[in-house]
């Protein structure tokens, strides 16, 4: 992995991270999570897993943002005015999980001289290999997250039939 | 190092490409249009009387939106509406990159890929980076903060997230019968065999993407986001100068790269029915002679047809001297090329590196005009359907093609299953 494109991407993902949660307008905020999607498909696409970084691209950036931002704009939110008592809310909440997040980052920087990673096999991270597994190994939990997207799907169309 | 430059001049070739057929296709999309409205269409613009059938129209068209008054409205979100033109014609080039124009050439033993990169994942980046296409009109319509454009901007999402279903589902079926996900394998799987092509083997599932297509291309029948009769002119309203430019240059820039993609998975990409990569290679000197001869004649007899208009005193200027000025260096052409077949075409050979280039070069016309030859439909039917409204728009997506291709996967899988047809 060439460690100056690991930082180049890895420190955009750390901006746009930051620009996404402190924009005042939702509009820009979606954008910019989008921006941090591209850097985290870049950096799938150092660790040679190419499938799942045109995963990313296709499914986050290009589906699931698109309907993130086609809502907002359908609501027409504007910069909201947040409530004193929610940010005093919030912020606890977040900086809850900030220090959760530190504790488990140093834990885990400690613990680093671990065994070594296999060096990946030829074809790595390419679709049939991935494909193999999900019907293979992991057959169970992709069966299952199939029921589960069917049951959100089944839960909208009836609570979009309620309000018709 | 080499492998960089290499890859950077294919990256810049593939963009000349594509940037010059826009014009081509606008001159197109005017002639169609005429003459299917039964009227001469553009034949006014000329430099020296030359109007080359109207196509100086377009050259006209460059220098006036360069030249035009570049406009930002005051009350418009700066950044996001200065993006959004560049996104636009930025997805629908980058498209290109996976997109295989001709069989691999051996070069030295080393082999050169006729296209930009040859992904694992090679289909999927095609419907990634078209998703994208998405966010250029979206920004284009919210950021403008005109109702008419953010109108336009909500229909062209809701359509294209519509349509995208089906698109990415009527290509499953090319999965199951190819197996592979890479672009020269779908080539490769589809042959020079025509009964092996894609059209023949997954009519209904070319039939579903071709639909899926237009809406993805928002070109009518389903370009409602830029419905003029209700909304103005949709999304691009607020734009001018060479912003519109690049979203018009965008629009074109899509029929191409759909076309392009179409012929490589339903039409064998560049493959000539029936005869096999080996083949031409084998007898390159044959293809050659063939090539030359009927160049010339085609050189001769165009030539000679379009100098055959020429009147005297039809219009009493320079205009009547057209037809001579494009005819006569085609006959002579013709001539001179012919001229050259008799005296030394026994003795051409082709060998080595100018073997490969020769057949690569038919690969590549062949696929070109496989390609152009959807570029044309596209503009056929923009200029023969009506709209559509778009209650049926969403009908036809959901209700209609979405069940059709799941079937299709269903009947693909069993027949893959089952008639051993996996390769």
């Amino acid at each position: 992995m060439n460690p100056i494109l690991f930082y180049t991407f890895g420190g955009l993902a750390v901006v746009t991270a930051l620009l996404m949660v402190t924009r005042q307008n939702p509009i820009a905020s979606a954008l910019w999570l989008v921006v941090n999607f591209f850097a985290f498909a870049a950096l799938f696409a150092l660790l040679s897993a190419h499938f799942i970084a045109v995963i990313q691209i296709l499914l986050y950036a290009g589906a699931i943002m698109v309907l993130f931002i086609f809502v907002i704009m359908l609501l027409n939110l504007r910069e909201e005015e947040i409530k004193p008592r929610q940010l005093q809310f919030s912020g606890l909440l977040g900086g809850g999980l900030v220090i959760y997040l530190i504790v488990l980052l140093v834990l885990g920087l400690l613990k680093i001289p671990a065994a070594p990673f296999e060096a990946s096999t030829e074809g790595f991270g390419y679709v049939a290999p991935v494909g193999r597994l999900l019907f293979t190994k992991y057959l169970i939990p992709f069966e299952l997250t199939s029921v589960l997207l069917l049951v959100a799907i089944v839960g909208s169309v009836v609570m979009g039939k309620r309000k018709l | 190092m080499t492998d960089g430059i290499l890859a950077a001049v294919k990256t810049f070739a593939i963009f000349f490409v594509v940037i010059n057929i826009v014009p081509v296709l606008i001159w197109m999309e005017r002639k169609v249009a005429a003459y299917i409205q039964d009227r001469r269409g553009p034949n006014r613009a000329a430099i020296l009387g030359i109007r080359l059938g109207g196509m100086i129209h377009s050259l006209n068209d460059v220098i006036k939106l360069f030249t035009k008054e570049d406009i930002l409205p005051p009350h418009v979100n700066k950044p996001m509406y200065l993006a959004a033109p560049m996104i636009a014609m930025f997805v629908a080039t980058i498209t290109m990159a996976v997109i295989p124009f001709a069989d691999p050439m051996t070069i030295g033993g080393k082999k050169f890929l006729l296209q930009i990169a040859d992904l694992d994942a090679g289909l999927l980046y095609v419907f990634a980076v078209s998703s994208l296409g998405i966010y250029g009109v979206l920004l284009a319509g919210w950021a403008a903060n005109n109702k008419f454009a953010l109108l336009g901007g909500l229909r062209a999402s809701a359509q294209m997230i519509s349509y995208e279903i089906s698109l990415g589902l009527a290509v499953v079926g090319i999965f199951l019968l190819a197996g592979s996900l890479k672009l020269s394998d779908i080539v490769a799987q589809q042959g020079s065999d025509l009964w092996m092509w894609n059209i023949i083997r997954q009519p209904v599932a070319f039939f579903i993407f071709l639909a899926a297509l237009f809406a993805e291309t928002n070109r009518l029948p389903f370009d409602l986001p830029e419905g003029e009769a209700e909304i103005v002119a949709g999304y691009h309203v607020e734009y001018s100068s060479m912003k519109f430019a690049l979203f018009f240059m965008a629009e074109y820039a899509h029929i191409i790269v759909g076309s392009c993609i179409i012929t490589t998975l339903f039409f064998g990409g560049w493959h000539i029915p029936f005869i096999s990569a080996d083949w031409m290679r084998a007898n390159a000197d044959l293809l050659l002679k063939i090539n030359w001869a009927g160049f010339a004649l085609v050189s001769i007899l165009g030539g000679g047809y379009i100098a055959k208009w020429f009147r005297k005193g039809k219009y009493g200027d320079l205009r009547d001297f057209e037809p001579l000025v494009i005819g006569v260096p085609g006959i002579l052409t013709g001539v001179g090329l012919l001229g050259l077949f008799v005296l030394f075409g026994d003795q051409v050979h082709l060998t080595g590196l100018w073997k490969g280039i020769f057949i690569a070069g038919l690969q590549v016309s062949v696929f070109l005009a496989k390609a152009l030859f959807f570029c044309f439909f596209f503009i056929w039917v923009r200029w023969t359907l009506p709209r559509f409204r778009y209650d049926q728009l969403m009908r036809l997506g959901w209700k209609g093609m979405l069940p059709l291709a799941l079937v299709n996967i269903l009947v693909t899988g069993w027949v893959v299953l089952f008639g051993g047809h996996h390769t």
